[in-house]
């Protein structure tokens, strides 16, 4: 079963009499434990498709299906919901609370769960960041962690919550290459444990760690590729 | 997130600005703190007053001539007599007249009030004299030249004698002194009640004043309940003596003591509802102090409220955390405000005699009125905050 379903996704801006097409009928399907990278270059729609699979943002017309639950017709808290039980989000400026240590930064998404997983916020937190190898920086503030290790913390912060995907954002782009193979392969092994990634990037040395690329053009997919190529190696 | 968790955030980043939440807060703590203390002044003014009409005699009723330019004084020395013999309702009656004078004798001189009273009148202000003897109805009745005189005036020209049975001065006229007042010290709005002269009504009236027209009558009542008989039969009383035919108006006013301090203490009320006011004003701008730094607050923290968008925040979770973070700065403030104004008015009391009275009930209210400007002062900016697009959000720097 298809953990995302896009069908003839459409979004469009109005800035005064024109019209952006920013994605102009977008369909995808994404399995389960797959490792996708969308690819395109800037203005190619490849970030509004990201805010869209994301939940930051909603089509002008047709439908997404994440994970079994039509997301159309959401309200604003309910997207909130979704955002917070099924996606987990890596961003390329790593986003993390300044002056907030490592583990409340991957405590944050628990204190608005609305399943009650609140309480266990610290023990969850802190397995989290076990997993992506930061036991030993629970509480160490952004400011004294290295890049690499920022993103780390922002991955751990992606999977405490156990979503159905983890959306990457150019997770790199801030990254040196070393720190950047570290980064990949972190992900690499997140999803051989059977995690969903969606990445989105333009570095072609990237997205050769995933398995499946999806070209973005003008607001339309125009190809697509399986298969590692490189990198992984 | 349960409320502890948003008291725990917002104090977290209310303290992150130490200095900055301080100055915010200041403004709820001046505001706070002034409105406690201008409406504890007047409160305490209000007591003062109460008490010290009270202090003026028990049961009173005051007859005093009437109000307006063209009315003339009519009472007269007979008029208290007359009160006296025929009021059922009356227990002590007396004439007042009242100048201020100098007093020669002794060691030197001193500026003084001097009162010609009956001996009703000791009775009336629940006094007694110390040593010696006050004068009698006879005195009164014979124009005697005898004198009571208050505990300060007898420091001030006798300092080493017993000033009964010394002779002094009142602007011409020689008096011997009969008796000194038990000490009474100052009333509650501070005047020095042992700074008096009693001498006979009548004395006063022929010896010291050009005037035969008494300042006012002072009367007691038998008891509290029967002011209201005695008010009407010293009226029915002064009616006849003054031969008013039915039609005509009084030509005194009348007061009884509880109209009195129901007088002054609405100009005391009136006075604490302006000091309230004007402090009130300051709480108000402390209060747009707070929605000024929440408002630059949320622009700073444009990113935070993205990231916490993102990970799955509603939109009612980021205008709790910032309406709960302008509470509880101005909570605090209003808390620092009360404190602040509980010491002030222990030190107005204590160093410069300033009454303060703070209840309990007004520290409630004012820590409820803080909490309500941290609300309403707070919405607007953590409206904004809510209101925030997240990916803009996430995108700012």
């Amino acid at each position: 079963m298809a953990v995302i379903e896009l069908k003839g996704i459409k979004r469009h801006y109005c800035l005064g009499e024109v019209t952006v097409k920013a994605l102009d009928g977008v369909d995808v399907n994404i399995e389960r434990t797959e490792f996708v990278a969308i690819m395109g270059a800037s203005g190619s729609g490849k970030s509004t498709l990201m805010n869209i699979i994301g939940c930051l943002d909603v089509p002008t017309e047709g439908s997404y299906i994440l994970d079994g639950l039509d997301t159309s017709g959401a309200t604003d808290d309910g997207l909130a919901d979704i955002r917070n039980k099924k996606i987990g989000f890596v961003f390329q400026g790593f986003n993390l609370l300044q002056k907030t240590t490592a583990l409340e930064n991957v405590e944050l998404p628990l204190l608005y769960d609305r399943g009650g997983r609140g309480g266990d916020a610290a023990k969850l937190a802190k397995a989290a960041l076990e997993r992506v190898g930061l036991g030993d920086r629970l509480h160490h503030i952004p400011n004294r962690l290295s890049g690499g290790q920022q993103q780390r913390v922002a991955i751990a912060r992606a999977l405490v919550t156990r979503p159905a995907i983890i959306i990457a954002d150019e997770p790199t782009g801030n990254l040196d290459t070393e720190m950047s193979h570290e980064i990949m392969r972190l992900f690499t092994e997140l999803n051989d444990s059977g995690i969903t990634i969606v990445m989105v990037t333009h570095e072609e040395d990237i997205a050769g760690w995933t398995k499946r690329k999806i070209m973005l053009r003008d607001g339309r997919i125009i190809g697509e590729a399986r298969g590692q190529d490189g990198g992984a190696a | 997130m349960n409320a502890s968790t948003l008291v725990r955030l917002s104090l977290r980043s209310i303290l992150r600005n130490r200095m900055r939440s301080l100055l915010t807060s200041l403004g709820i703590i001046i505001g706070v703190c002034s409105v406690i203390v201008m409406v504890a002044i007047g409160e305490g003014s209000q007591a003062s007053i109460t008490e010290n009409i009270s202090s003026m005699g028990t049961n009173l009723i005051m007859v005093m001539p009437p109000r307006g330019q063209n009315a003339a004084n009519r009472l007269v020395i007979e008029d208290a007599e007359k009160i006296r013999r025929e009021g059922v309702y009356v227990s002590a009656a007396s004439g007042v007249v009242r100048s201020a004078a100098t007093v020669i004798g002794g060691i030197g001189n001193w500026q003084t009030s001097v009162y010609g009273v009956e001996p009703d009148y000791l009775r009336i202000k629940e006094w007694s004299t110390g040593e010696g003897d006050f004068f009698t109805g006879r005195d009164v009745a014979v124009r005697a030249k005898k004198a009571v005189i208050g505990a300060t005036v007898a420091k001030q020209l006798f300092p080493d004698d017993n000033p009964i049975g010394k002779h002094f001065r009142v602007a011409k006229t020689p008096f011997e002194i009969v008796g000194v007042l038990e000490v009474k010290g100052s009333n509650a709005m501070g005047s020095d009640q042992d700074d008096i002269v009693m001498v006979p009504l009548s004395t006063a009236i022929g010896r010291l004043r050009r005037s035969k027209y008494l300042q006012s009558i002072e009367i007691s009542a038998v008891s509290e309940e029967y002011m209201d008989d005695a008010q009407s039969e010293v009226e029915t009383i002064l009616r006849e003596a003054h031969r008013l035919g039915p039609e005509a108006d009084n030509d005194f006013t009348m007061m009884n003591q509880a109209q009195i301090i129901e007088m002054a203490s609405s100009i005391a009320k009136t006075l604490t509802v302006l000091l309230g006011a004007i402090a009130g004003v300051s709480l108000f701008v402390g209060g747009i102090g707070i929605m000024n730094i929440m408002l630059v607050s949320v622009t700073e923290r444009t990113r935070e409220i993205g990231i916490r968008l993102s990970v799955g925040a509603r939109r009612r979770d980021i205008l709790r955390q910032f309406l709960t973070e302008s509470v509880v700065l101005s909570l605090s403030g209003g808390l620092i405000g009360i404190i602040l104004a509980i010491a002030l008015s222990v030190f107005l009391e204590s160093a410069v005699g300033l009454r303060a009275i703070i209840s309990p009930l007004f520290i409630l209210i004012s820590a409820g009125f803080a909490a309500a400007v941290g609300i309403f002062f707070g919405y607007y900016p953590a409206h904004k905050a809510a209101a925030m697009n997240p990916i803009d959000a996430l995108r700012s720097d």
